[in-house]
């Protein structure tokens, strides 16, 4: 009995989940242009998408900030790990501490700010306002997800590597690399998610001009979405769906896919 | 050598004081001032006028019973994933698939279910049942909130419930306990933690949206994101968004605070 409460409390809150998923795919195939009605079934909408330059130059816009920034961000973190083994317990909590705002602080406030510096320094809103930007909101993800890697290091490992003739740095990328690699790789993966769903600092920091898919959505809601978006957001949802199936089907991954999991 | 590798920590002192911390000062530079750059704190008092302290209080409340929700759905809900024994691939569909669905358009999904004539209420009268009208009401916003904010109040408790020893639950009900007094004694108090940092997560998030109140609560509602947010993008008063800004984060220091005293050691972080 219990256990058919729990399942079906399952399925409610994944129907509650998915109920507006399934919504956005069915509405991709209706070929009526409105929401309200359906029009029947087609695939227009998937042959229009790659033929409207707008909605594909806000894709490339998204994707080219969430790897640009999801990689600086990883490179950054990750050195700042590093160099924070050898740092007194004073300093480390406050370069933790620093790294929380960003976290615990309201994204408006969070887009804002970074507004107001850039009004006041005057640099021009565009492409590289949003990375610099997305960047710094990244930066605590890698950090968090790469410091309880870096705490359960063993030390000794590094240190035998040169005892047996490698030089420090061949030994950190022989040795210690390998050993943080998980914390790295989720701190990037959810750089990029986060990145890819960003839309109020992106919204603050963008300028006219440039868009990213989470913009342009925002200004069509008042006008009306594209269903081309729901196009797009579909196919961008089945590919992750499939690349998320063929992972979890590897058991011998868990342990990677754990990690990731528990970061986010 | 011990230098030269904390030096690497360099490159993140530097970008953190340009890109956090700097421009945190400018919002309290930009909120102290007048337009002319005198000290002023008119800024901030104009969060006692009716328009934004009426915004500032809806925020409070819709957050508030959104956080509430999220507790009482997630908590369950966090209970059985972590009993579960492949918890991975439901934890994975459950929360971490959606979120490649872009935001916005799940929130605008579900003005489509909940419209007049939309996918519920035409389902509901194919039923016999009768129709709900929430759309551009609160009910639609907390909904929105709830949909949106759940991962961040479960994640938190799912963490917290799976680092409760097994062998401290067993104890209790070796020692007589009921499953009700187990839960209440050893279960509850050890994921307070969780509870907390949850609380923290989803409250902050549904107090400062103008997203979801803009597309759930059609335009008549305003929340005091909304309020900000217009200062920002349309009249331009910076100065003014500026201030009602650092109220925002009186509120958001708060919570921090409240979160640091419960949750010391970190245990129910997210990462």
């Amino acid at each position: 009995m219990t256990r058919f409460l729990k399942k079906l409390y399952l399925v409610l809150i994944l129907i509650f989940l998915y109920a507006p998923i399934a919504t956005l795919i069915v509405l991709s195939f209706n070929s009526s242009r409105t929401r309200a009605k359906w029009g029947g079934f087609s695939f227009k909408w998937y042959v229009a998408l790659f033929s409207n330059r707008d909605i594909m130059q806000a894709l490339y816009n998204t994707i080219l900030i969430a790897l640009i920034s999801s990689i600086v961000a990883t490179i950054i973190g990750t050195i700042t790990c590093i160099g924070m083994r050898k740092m007194s317990s004073f300093s480390k909590s406050t370069i933790i501490g620093i790294t929380n705002i960003p976290m615990l602080n309201a994204d408006i406030v969070t887009g804002i700010s970074l507004m107001l510096l850039f009004l006041s320094v005057g640099i021009r809103f565009g492409l590289g306002t949003v990375l610099l930007s997305h960047i710094t909101f990244n930066i605590p993800y890698v950090i968090l997800s790469v410091m309880p890697r870096m705490r359960s290091l063993n030390i000794s490992t590094y240190e035998a590597a040169q005892d047996l003739g490698a030089t420090r740095l061949y030994a950190f990328f022989k040795v210690v690399f390998p050993d943080l690699m998980p914390g790295i790789l989720s701190g990037f993966l959810l750089a990029f998610t986060m990145s890819l769903d960003d839309f109020i600092i992106t919204h603050f920091t963008k300028g006219a001009g440039i868009d990213t898919l989470s913009t342009k959505i925002y200004t069509e809601v008042k006008k009306g979405i594209k269903p081309e978006m729901y196009a797009l957001s579909t196919i961008i949802f089945i590919a992750v769906l499939i690349l998320l199936l063929l992972i979890n089907r590897h058991d011998d991954n868990k342990g990677e896919v754990n990690s990731i999991i528990t970061t986010i | 050598m011990k230098n030269k590798i904390r030096l690497l920590t360099g490159p993140y002192l530097a970008w953190a004081l340009a890109f956090i911390i700097i421009p945190l000062c400018m919002i309290l530079y930009y909120g102290l001032t007048d337009r002319t750059g005198s000290f002023t704190l008119d800024n901030i008092m104009s969060i006692a006028t009716d328009e934004h302290s009426k915004a500032l209080i809806l925020s409070v409340i819709l957050g508030a019973i959104s956080t509430v929700i999220c507790l009482i759905l997630g908590y369950p809900l966090a209970a059985i994933l972590a009993h579960m024994k492949s918890r991975t691939g439901m934890i994975l569909f459950i929360f971490i698939l959606p979120m490649w669905m872009n935001f916005l358009l799940r929130t605008l999904a579900w003005q489509t279910l909940l419209e007049k004539t939309g996918v519920i209420n035409t389902f509901l009268k194919m039923f016999g049942f009768n129709t709900i009208n929430i759309i551009n009401t609160y009910k639609a916003i907390i909904l929105g909130m709830v949909y949106n904010f759940l991962p961040f109040m479960v994640l938190p408790l799912y963490n917290s419930l799976t680092k409760i020893d097994e062998n401290v639950v067993n104890a209790a009900r070796d020692l007589g306990a009921n499953k009700i007094q187990t839960f209440l004694k050893i279960t509850l108090p050890l994921s307070v933690p969780g509870i907390i940092s949850g609380i923290t997560m989803v409250f902050v998030p549904a107090l400062t949206t103008f997203v979801i109140s803009t597309i759930l609560g059609g335009s008549k509602i305003l929340l005091i994101g909304n309020v900000i947010e217009q200062q920002f993008t349309q009249s331009g008063n910076w100065q003014l968004g500026s201030g009602l800004s650092i109220v925002l984060m009186a509120f958001i220091v708060i919570n921090m605070v409240v979160t640091a005293i419960f949750d010391k050691n970190g245990e129910g972080s997210m990462l």
